[in-house]
């Protein structure tokens, strides 16, 4: 079974076309990393794979759950970190943990331990009582990815987890990344540094609601004979805007 | 800072960036210390401090239903910038960040690239002559982050000052000077190659197939003090006077070359050995 598989999906506001027959799969364990300018329809694909979100046509399925006719069980089968924050301001860093571990219905006997791993994971030890309000923003994106984990999801869909973070806390993001796709997570991942692209397993690069690039960074690199992903992103997309 | 210096600000989350940036926008009121801005104290005189910069906070108040014109008239107003000085402005700057064509699109419907250049011409309305932005490119793709950069760059020839913070040390190459903070105190200030050249480890650019394998085989080797993933290489630093034979022994399929380190692998290097 694949992690994520999606047929032909669309999703349509009005005349707007925000995700235009996109089809694509997912291995168990792999590191999907999901490319484009802002406004391409990434964050909309997220969030019809997370079941917040009903396609207008095509398909899709998450650890083989439909995600239209399904979206309960989706919901336990992944964990999803959006752009903007789902943490409670003014809760304290703490409560934040537990309110999260009740909702994803962490059991009891494993909350507390959870909740440690939460706090060293985000380097937050210390910061248990501090209202969250008061976090810089990268010590917050660190609290909603280790909220975001609680419950051991087999799917993760992070939406930019390392925007504003800075580079020592991106570098530790990426190696729990790679912990999580060890163990047998898969991790789906929008982001905007093309430098992290290069640490996918493989990406999608999508533009104006569709997929126009998916394969290995070794093969979109060597498909477009350029040395590095930011160029192979950047060339693609002026290519795209000068034909359209 | 002098006149027309692009200055970028840097350190870890929480190292005190913003603050400075609210404490030079006069937002806040300094413990202790003086701070001078256009050579006005910016506690004393902060009428004048606030006439002469351009404060864009990480999230600049656009009104999401109004067009990207009516958000700038509006900061035209709340500026108090008449009539004709605004629409001989305004045309030069959709010109320059290339928004002309978005003039009637609400700011809420905008994409995060183009928000930032509306936040940022909102910001150059009244003539600024020092601009302070607190990570203008967080969440911006890489080609509208390009074309900031640009943007940037045609102010500063014009005779603009920049002080700019950023998580993103590939912009901060593109600085006159860096300044990193750590724990609210700037533990370096200096022009990028200077950073550099101030590493006493050497750096090496190790290209390989299986990163996590090669990484995981070097860290064991005497010598490396640290091996970290940039984009599809590695970057490892050696102690001074450590051999890299011993490297190349153990990793004989990849390519280990010296080369002048990131401001990145500078930064973290930095950072680590104030932390120990």
């Amino acid at each position: 079974m694949k992690a994520v598989e999606v047929d032909n999906l669309t999703k349509r506001f009005g005349q707007f076309v925000a995700v235009d027959q996109v089809s694509l799969s997912v291995e168990q364990g792999e590191i999907f990393g999901f490319l484009g300018p802002n406004g391409a329809g990434k964050s909309t694909t997220i969030r019809i794979l997370c079941g917040l979100l009903s396609p207008t046509s095509g398909r899709a399925t998450v650890n083989g759950f439909d995600v239209a006719a399904q979206s309960e069980q989706v919901k336990q089968n992944i964990g999803y970190m959006s752009q903007k924050f789902s943490l409670y301001d003014d809760l304290a860093v703490e409560e934040n943990i537990e309110f999260f571990g009740g909702i994803y219905g962490v059991p009891a006997a494993e909350r507390e331990e959870r909740k440690r791993y939460v706090m060293r994971m985000a380097g937050l030890e210390d910061k248990g009582g501090m209202p969250t309000r008061l976090l810089p923003g990268g010590w917050k994106q660190r609290l909603a990815l280790g909220c975001a984990v609680l419950h051991r999801p087999p799917i993760l869909f992070l939406d930019e987890p390392t925007s504003g973070v800075d580079p020592i806390a991106r570098r530790e993001f990426w190696d729990l990344i790679y912990q999580f796709s060890e163990a047998g997570q898969t991790v789906f991942v929008t982001t905007h540094y093309m430098e992290e692209a290069e640490y996918c397993h493989r990406l999608a690069l999508m533009y104006r609601g569709k997929v126009i690039a998916l394969g290995t960074p070794q093969e979109l690199k060597r498909q477009a004979g350029l040395p590095s992903m930011e160029q192979v992103f950047v060339e693609m997309i002026e290519r795209e805007e000068a034909g359209a | 800072m002098a006149p027309g210096e692009i200055f970028g600000l840097v350190g870890p989350d929480g190292a005190g960036k913003t603050t400075t940036l609210r404490l030079l926008a006069n937002l806040l009121d300094a413990s202790a210390g003086q701070a001078l801005v256009a050579g006005y104290d910016v506690a004393r005189h902060p009428d004048a401090v606030r006439d002469r910069i351009g404060y864009m906070a990480q999230r600049f108040g656009l009104y999401p239903d109004l067009t990207v014109e009516e958000n700038m008239v509006f900061y035209a107003d709340l500026f108090g910038i008449d009539r004709t000085e605004r629409e001989r402005l305004m045309p030069r700057l959709l010109e320059m960040t290339r928004m002309a064509p978005f003039m009637k699109r609400q700011a809420g419907r905008l994409s995060g690239g183009m928000k930032q250049k509306l936040a940022l011409m909102c910001t150059l309305l009244h003539h600024p002559r020092i601009l302070l932005l607190d990570e203008p490119t967080n969440g911006v793709d890489p080609v509208s982050r390009r074309d900031f950069w640009q943007i940037l760059t045609g102010l500063v020839k014009d005779g603009l000052t920049v002080l700019v913070t950023t998580a993103y040390l590939d912009e901060a190459e593109r600085c006159g000077r860096v300044g990193l903070l750590h724990n609210g105190r700037l533990i370096r200030c200096d022009t990028p190659e200077a950073l550099k050249k101030g590493m006493e480890e050497t750096c090496y650019e190790v290209v390989c197939e299986d990163q996590r394998r090669v990484r995981a085989a070097l860290e064991r080797v005497e010598g490396v003090m640290s091996v970290a993933p940039a984009g599809a290489r590695l970057h490892m630093f050696l102690r001074p006077g450590a051999s890299v034979g011993a490297v190349r022994e153990r990793v004989p399929a990849c390519a280990v070359r010296e080369i002048v380190p990131s401001l990145e692998d500078v930064f973290i290097g930095l950072i680590r050995k104030e932390s120990r």
